[in-house]
């Protein structure tokens, strides 16, 4: 099916989508959770009508229309890319993928897009009510986009709801509700969402917390902590919770996955997981490299996270490279061996369609049938090529969950001196907020690492690998767009954080 | 109830469909229109801002249409986007480029420390303007005559020139088409500041403005006599319903319209509707054109895509390869998703009457000069 693979078209192709796709998730996440934010900020306004709480709605918006603007340049490039450098893909699965893009587009982009307009412009021109109706209008509609590319995305990791048609040599939609309500979709969903919530609480946190430290903005400062303090601790304990249920998905569908997360090479019964490690970098499928140079593990937790069950097996990266028929795996070898046979059927249908032998066609199929499931293996040149980059996967995974299990911590600390009016006693606080905006920011990027790369080579998981996936097209093409993009989005970055910052340092006004 | 429906019927309504959102895109470019006037119309900085501050309340409602559009094609027409997206590379690579300097400008035109200056902003804002268009004409002018372009049967496309999209912009109809849009969206983007704005102590501005539409209107003139006389006279391909053999017949297009009377009748109340509104803006004081113009900018709009696609048309012609011609028959997702899809759809009135309900709530008071500058405009562009 393929003549010829240009492998470097290949690379760039994902280095692009990793480039543009990274640079999204910087602004993205602000706009979830600065949305809702400043639908609360601005709901107690409505409700107290005091002028304050509605300067300070109006300063946070500020922040986030900057925000917003690059979030938006940024989607652009993502939303056709699919088609630029991943052509063949956009045909294969276009039928199943190409419907929740478009949905977004009906039922989330035009819900921010008008509403945002009101949001920022509609002050003087629409009543308070509509006002406050059209903030919660923009808060819901990025949400919800987030909702419909989510399900995108999650049908990439666990493709459910179709079947291939050899016909058109290509995945058709069966059941759009799998799609849309695949444990996936909805774990991401709302592991993704929560993120966003944390790391914008935290952003309000550390420009309040440097007001503070400053004593400029007093009063504004800690109301904004307070609300946001006690939205980011629900959101932490609702992403904590998401991202154990989003390994325990996972163990089901990409076991591969989570075994190069935590490194686990021989699967184990009581398998443990590794608090802290280095790995060696060496070590390959099949052979006796140690696979860390040091390890700090904690014994069956990993069974428990994956199975529910201390002592229950988890399989390793070499079990489902070679099989373990014991636990009753079946490797990527035999699965390659399998696939290449549909592959080839598939071939032969096709050229006896062609030549109209009617009977060679329905041999080749009832063939083909037998192999089906595994005709995605049949593209990988070799059973290692299974495996996704361990380290990148490994140390990606233990930044996300390092973080997100301290942040909780940090969020409960400025909600107690909060509440308790010690906020201001307790200077060392401040640092240790702003640290954690930016910690969360690499989290976030890190979780993404994570869910892109530990589902390497595969596109969509177990049937497209990304060689097949992509757009016939010499390499520098794609090589000239990601520099172009990566010079573009680099200054407009420079450009919104020189911005942010004026916009921080002039601050809100303050009302007599 | 959608699921008992031909899977042609469901294919033609996408077409339709498409066809909406992609001529609903034509009107709301007055945006882009907009763009490109603000040097030759605002000759100080309360001027400009006006511009840019009444055009920037609805940069994104265009934008996001054009997004839609996209998604629309991918979820209705896969091996569309596939097969042009993936092939026209550099077009479409183009055209996007010109947004993403677009979505920023408006935003950090005016704000201090925004590392490049107002200039630059504004030059992204005429880029996206003039050149995108152009180039977003030059790529619907593919749809009639043609791209490099070869499928084989596993439907993989492969691209018979370098360029890759670009040679569109070489060719004359498609350039002429680019373009019109221009100076058409030039046309509705004075007629919108024309309704929007209040221009009290400005009749200068105002007198300006009203010029603006009919010199553009002038300019696009002979561009779209190019258009319509080569889409009349110009060669096309058709299809054989029964067979799907694809063969070269003369006065395609022309065909076409003939025997599809209504989408004449829907070019012609479009053209007309346009001119109207132009002659009634420049010569009756008529402040509120933007709508007739706009309804007709629609009309045309999707006469275009219809003449482009129906009447067994390809709606994308293969200059490299006749029989890998798209259609919309041949082109589309299964009839599962064209179902599922057009259950969503149901919902787009709803989306279409939120959105004119807030635009008359935003736009009822006219736009004055005191929102854009002194103390109350800390939030405008
Ligand atoms: C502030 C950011 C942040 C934080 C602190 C965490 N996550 Fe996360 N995580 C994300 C932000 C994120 C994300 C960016 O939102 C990802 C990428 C893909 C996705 O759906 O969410 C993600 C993905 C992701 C995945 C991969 C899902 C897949 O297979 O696609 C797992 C297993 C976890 N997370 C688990 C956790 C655990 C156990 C955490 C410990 C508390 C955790 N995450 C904290
Ligand atoms: C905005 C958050 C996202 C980030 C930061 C992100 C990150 C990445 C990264 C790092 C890669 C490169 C992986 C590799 O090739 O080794 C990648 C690839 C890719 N991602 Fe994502 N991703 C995001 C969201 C999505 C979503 C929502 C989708 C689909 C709806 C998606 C689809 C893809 C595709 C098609 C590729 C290229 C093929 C591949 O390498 O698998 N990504 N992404
Ligand atoms: C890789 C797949 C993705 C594609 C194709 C994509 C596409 C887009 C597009 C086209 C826009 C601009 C919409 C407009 O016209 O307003 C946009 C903005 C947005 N997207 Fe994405 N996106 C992707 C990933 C994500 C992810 C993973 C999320 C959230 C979980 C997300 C959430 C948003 C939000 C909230 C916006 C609003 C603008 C902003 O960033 O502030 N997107 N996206």
């Amino acid at each position: 099916m393929l003549e010829q693979i240009d492998l470097s078209t290949v690379n760039w192709a994902r280095a692009q989508f990793a480039l543009t796709a990274m640079y999204h998730w910087i602004f993205v996440p602000l706009t979830l959770g600065l949305t809702f934010l400043c639908a609360f900020f601005e709901t107690i306004y409505v409700k107290t009508g005091k002028e304050e709480w509605k300067q300070l709605t109006r300063f946070w918006m500020k922040l986030f229309g900057i925000n917003f603007a690059i979030g938006v340049a940024t989607g652009i490039i993502l939303e056709f890319e699919f088609g630029t450098n991943w052509a063949n893909y956009s045909w294969m699965v276009g039928d199943i993928f190409g419907a929740p893009l478009a949905i977004e587009g009906i039922l989330a982009f035009f819900l921010e897009a008008t509403f945002f307009a009101v949001m920022f412009f509609g002050w003087n021109r629409v009543s308070k009510g509509f006002h406050l109706f059209s903030t919660w209008m923009v808060a819901i509609g990025s949400n919800l986009s987030a909702l419909w590319i989510l399900v995108a995305n999650g049908w990439m990791q666990f493709p459910t709801g179709m079947a291939f048609n050899p016909d058109t040599a290509r995945f058709e939609m069966q059941n759009f509700f799998d799609v849309i309500f695949s444990p996936y979709a909805i774990s991401k969903f709302t592991h993704a969402t929560t993120s966003g919530f944390a790391l914008s609480s935290f952003f309000i946190i550390a420009v309040s917390s440097y007001y503070l430290a400053k004593k400029r903005h007093v009063l504004m400062a800690k109301r904004s902590i307070a609300v946001a303090a006690l939205f980011g601790l629900i959101s932490s304990l609702l992403l904590a919770f998401t991202g154990d249920e989003a390994a325990f998905i996972d163990a089901r569908h990409q076991p591969m996955k989570l075994a190069a997360m935590e490194g686990l090479w021989n699967g184990e019964t009581r398998a443990p997981i590794v608090a802290f490690g280095l790995i060696n970098g060496m070590k390959e499928p099949g052979d006796y490299n140690e696979p860390f140079v040091f390890a700090f593990k904690i014994p069956g937790l990993l069974s428990l996270l994956a199975n529910r069950q201390a002592d229950s097996f988890v399989p390793g990266i070499n079990d489902l490279v070679f099989g373990n028929k014991e636990q009753g795996i079946v490797g990527a070898a035999e699965k390659i061996e399998k696939g290449r046979l549909a592959v080839k059927y598939l071939a032969e249908y096709k050229n006896a369609q062609k030549s109209g032998d009617l009977t060679g066609a329905s041999t080749a199929l009832s063939q083909f049938n037998k192999y089906r499931d595994y005709l995605g293996y049949g593209h990988l040149a070799q059973p290692k090529d299974a495996v996704p980059p361990v380290p990148l996967t490994f140390y990606s995974f233990h930044i996300m969950a390092a973080v997100g299990s301290a942040m909780i911590l940090v969020f409960f600390l400025y909600l107690v001196f909060i509440a308790r009016g010690t906020i201001e006693k307790n200077t060392w606080l401040y640092p240790v907020g702003i640290v954690f905006f930016i910690l969360a920011f690499m989290a976030g990027e890190a979780g993404w690492v994570v869910a892109e790369v530990g589902r390497q080579p595969w596109a969509i998981q177990d049937l497209l690998p990304v060689t097949v996936a992509r757009t016939d097209i010499p390499s520098s093409n794609v090589k000239l767009t990601f520099f172009m993009f990566l010079v573009t989005f680099t200054l407009l970055l420079v450009a919104e954080i020189r911005i942010m910052l004026k916009q921080i340092k002039i601050g809100p006004k303050e009302v007599n | 109830m959608f699921g008992n429906l031909p899977i042609t019927t469901l294919q033609e309504l996408w077409w339709i469909l498409a066809s909406v959102v992609g001529s609903l895109f034509l009107f709301l470019t007055f945006v882009q229109g907009g763009q490109t006037l603000l040097w030759q119309l605002g000759k100080n900085e309360t001027e400009k801002s006006l511009i840019i501050n009444s055009i920037g309340r609805k940069w994104e409602l265009t934008f996001t249409t054009l997004v839609l559009f996209g998604g629309a094609l991918f979820a209705a027409f896969p091996k569309f986007y596939a097969t042009s997206f993936g092939g026209a590379y550099w077009v479409w690579i183009a055209i996007l480029f010109t947004f993403v300097i677009q979505a920023v400008s408006f935003e950090y035109r005016k704000k201090p420390d925004n590392l490049f200056g107002s200039k630059v902003y504004e030059a992204f804002l005429f880029v996206n303007g003039a050149v995108g268009i152009l180039l977003i004409g030059a790529a619907v002018g593919t749809f009639f005559t043609g791209a490099n372009f070869i499928l084989n049967e596993y439907n993989l496309v492969k691209w018979t020139t370098p360029l890759r999209g670009l040679e569109a912009a070489g060719n004359f109809f498609n350039l002429s088409l680019g373009l019109f849009l221009v100076f058409n969206s030039r046309v509705l983007g004075a007629l919108y500041l024309l309704n929007n704005i209040d221009f009290a102590g400005m009749d200068d501005f105002k007198g300006r403005m009203r010029d603006a539409v009919l010199s553009n209107f002038l300019a696009a003139l002979p561009f779209l006599l190019v258009v319509l006389v080569s889409l009349l006279t110009m060669k096309g391909l058709d299809v054989d319903p029964a067979s799907g053999h694809v063969q070269m017949v003369s006065f395609k297009y022309l065909k076409n319209l003939v025997a599809l009377p209504h989408v004449l009748a829907i070019l012609l109340v479009g053209l007309g509707l346009v001119i109207y509104a132009v002659y009634s803006a420049r010569f009756q004081e008529n402040d509120r054109g933007i709508w007739p113009a706009g309804l007709g900018t629609v009309l045309v709009g999707l006469a275009v895509f219809f003449t482009a696609g129906f009447n067994h048309t390809p709606f994308y012609p293969s200059l490299a390869d006749p029989q890998s011609s798209l259609t919309i028959y041949n082109a589309s997702s299964s009839h599962y998703t064209l179902t599922a899809m057009t259950y969503v759809a149901l919902l787009i009135p709803v989306v279409l009457a939120y959105i004119a309900y807030v635009w008359h709530q935003m736009d009822k008071k006219k736009l004055e000069a005191s929102e854009v500058e002194g103390a109350e405009a800390s939030e405008s562009y």
